[in-house]
């Protein structure tokens, strides 16, 4: 039995291999051809492992005013542009949106349910559905490559997430605690901020990352309102050098290693939190 | 007394009202802002779909009724982009969800390093769709991918083969990078989902004898339909609109081969000067995204398995 079971543990772990490869393959590569010189990169067949490694491509993007070429210039200041929009958006939906969504959960009210359906209704329209009005819009406010532009035309899709999100969380919390509260004569505003927001640390914290990740990954708006550097995000930077520039390619390997840091550090810490929140992020709550 | 018993209703009423009050003050700026960045500019795209709109600011916009509906429904571009879109949909969405319950089910199983694969699955997920398109292109490249430098070492090709230029193989590609990136989602709800299971379910099964197999199909997955609605709507809404990463691997290519509805909308409003026409296809994802939202929770939802 113990052996059929040895057997079992054996077999179950050489399927976990496929599994491991296909992740990681792709993504040592890239980190690969991000240490490689341009040199390499184009050897065939290519040097899995660089024979001179280097950490220059990073050195230049880290350190701008050094490097050679204007690469790695404009994406130091497209990573500032989306870590300066992408705190912005979500700093004002954790604000904006607790209320909401502690409205929304504990308080009854007329047009409750109309509004819970409603804000659930907003997530699903697409994001091309919007640009033409907002470019309009944007465009009439001469708002076009300024980063509050992106700012505010995130709300469109960050706000519904995290209102829906932190709705699932607040429910969550025993509805004894606040009436507790209420006969002490706290207010509802007293309620969310003492009792509700203190036990709901770990929802905030999951909505903020989750919130922070879909800023920093949002390519159709970016592509569309910036175009200039005062702007301009890095998922808009990397497909400019996809593009135009192919002479940068190591750089722009360093530069996808950074641009994918930020997110993959910030999941990997609140790994914990990561699947509660898609689920209360997914359409149920 | 009598008097103070009988204002406890009208009390509560007024409190209720206090309430009342208080839930719209706290909901003012959220719905501000979704009035401001939603709902106005969904309603004036529906207006503007039945307008010649060349795009510009100035530009003398004229009604045309249902005619930018009607001229897109006789475009044989629209209905072959929606097949493609339908296919990209559908293929990743399918392999997505069958790739991603076999990982979880593999999870759950508790192999060796199982802790390290759900650890790991939390990478792909999080890297962004721009960086992983860049990534799965350069691996695509045709004079110096990676994908070319591994088939020719293992000897399965001759010569370098330029993936990307290839009509049928270039879509496929496309999805391969996709259930790179999204995969791990399905497969971390729905291992998040197995967890949740009862285990005396699972040991019933055995005692009945039912073999490994069977306590997945009948067992497992029947339990499991909430979780796979809720992938399924998340994924499919998504996939349909697809974007960025046909943008960032082909750019439509070849030959308007990896062309999406949301890429023909962007196209038409961006390149082609077409907003009239923009708007009207985009407001076709709108109502077939909710749609299919509609019909899956219809067919898959129900009610007495969820309580």
């Amino acid at each position: 039995m113990s052996y059929r079971k040895f057997l079992r543990k054996l077999f179950l772990f050489l399927l976990t291999i496929p599994v491991l490869l296909f992740i990681f393959m792709p993504i040592l590569w890239l980190f690969s051809a991000s240490l490689s010189t341009q040199v390499e990169l184009f050897a065939i067949p290519p040097h899995w492992i660089p024979q001179h490694p280097t950490l220059q491509n990073y050195l230049d993007i880290i350190f701008p005013n050094l490097a050679a070429s204007a690469v790695p210039r404009t994406f130091s200041v497209s990573l500032l542009n989306s870590f300066k929009i992408a705190s912005s958006v979500t700093l004002i939906c954790i604000v904006i949106g607790s209320l909401a969504a502690y409205a929304l959960v504990r308080i009854p009210f007329k047009f409750n349910h109309t509004l819970q359906v409603g804000i659930l209704g907003t997530r699903m329209i697409p994001e091309v559905s919007l640009v033409i009005p907002l470019f309009i819009m944007a465009a009439g406010l001469q708002l076009i490559n300024k980063p509050i532009v992106l700012v505010i035309t995130y709300m469109s899709f960050a706000l519904p997430f995290a209102i829906w999100m932190m709705a699932a969380f607040f429910q969550t919390v025993p509805l004894e605690l606040e009436d507790a509260a209420r006969i002490d004569g706290c207010s509802r505003l007293g309620i969310l901020l003492r009792v509700v927001m203190p036990i709901s640390v770990p929802g905030l914290v999951s909505t903020a990352m989750f919130v922070f990740l879909l800023a920093w990954d949002e390519f159709f708006y970016a592509l569309i309102f910036t175009s200039t550097l005062a702007a301009k995000t890095v998922p808009v930077a990397i497909a400019e050098f996809i593009g135009r520039y192919v002479v940068n390619i190591t750089g722009m390997m360093a530069g996808g290693i950074l641009a994918a840091l930020p997110p993959v550090i910030l999941a990997l810490i609140f790994q914990r939190y990561i699947v509660s929140g898609m689920t209360a992020g997914a359409v149920k709550g | 007394m009598a008097a103070n018993s009988s204002s406890i209703p009208k009390r509560r009423a007024s409190l209720r009202r206090q309430d009342a009050r208080v839930a719209w003050l706290l909901l003012i700026p959220s719905l501000a802002v979704i009035l401001g960045v939603t709902l106005w500019p969904i309603i004036y795209t529906f207006i503007l779909s039945f307008f010649n709109a060349p795009t510009g600011i100035n530009q003398i916009r004229t009604f045309v009724g249902l005619g930018n509906y009607i001229d897109m429904l006789k475009d044989r571009t629209f209905w072959e982009t929606v097949g493609r879109t339908l296919y990209f949909t559908v293929v990743s969405v399918g392999l997505e969800l069958i790739l991603g319950l076999a990982v979880a089910q593999l999870i759950h199983s508790h192999p060796w390093g199982w802790q390290f694969l759900r650890f790991s699955l939390i990478i792909p997920w999080a890297v962004p769709t721009i960086v992983n398109g860049a990534m799965w292109r350069w691996i695509y490249s045709a004079d110096f991918g990676a994908l070319n430098g591994i088939l020719m070492q293992l000897g399965l090709i001759k010569h370098y083969v330029p993936w990307l230029t290839l009509p049928n193989t270039a879509m496929n590609l496309v999805i391969l990078a996709d259930i790179w990136h999204t995969m791990p989602f399905v497969a971390l709800i729905l291992q998040a989902a197995l967890a949740t299971l009862p285990e005396e379910l699972n040991e019933a099964a055995m005692i009945d004898r039912a073999n490994a197999w069977q306590r997945f199909w009948y067992v497992r997955l029947p339990l499991l339909r909430p979780a796979i609605l809720v992938v399924l709507i998340v994924r499919t809404v998504e996939a349909f609109r697809v974007f960025d990463i046909v943008y960032i691997i082909t750019s439509g290519g070849p030959a308007f081969k990896t062309i999406t509805i949301t890429y023909l909308t962007y196209l038409n409003t961006f390149s082609y000067g077409k907003q009239g026409t923009g708007a009207a296809l985009s407001f076709l994802i709108s109502i077939f995204t909710i749609m299919m939202a509609l019909i899956f929770i219809r067919f898959l939802y129900r009610p007495e398995e969820t309580r």
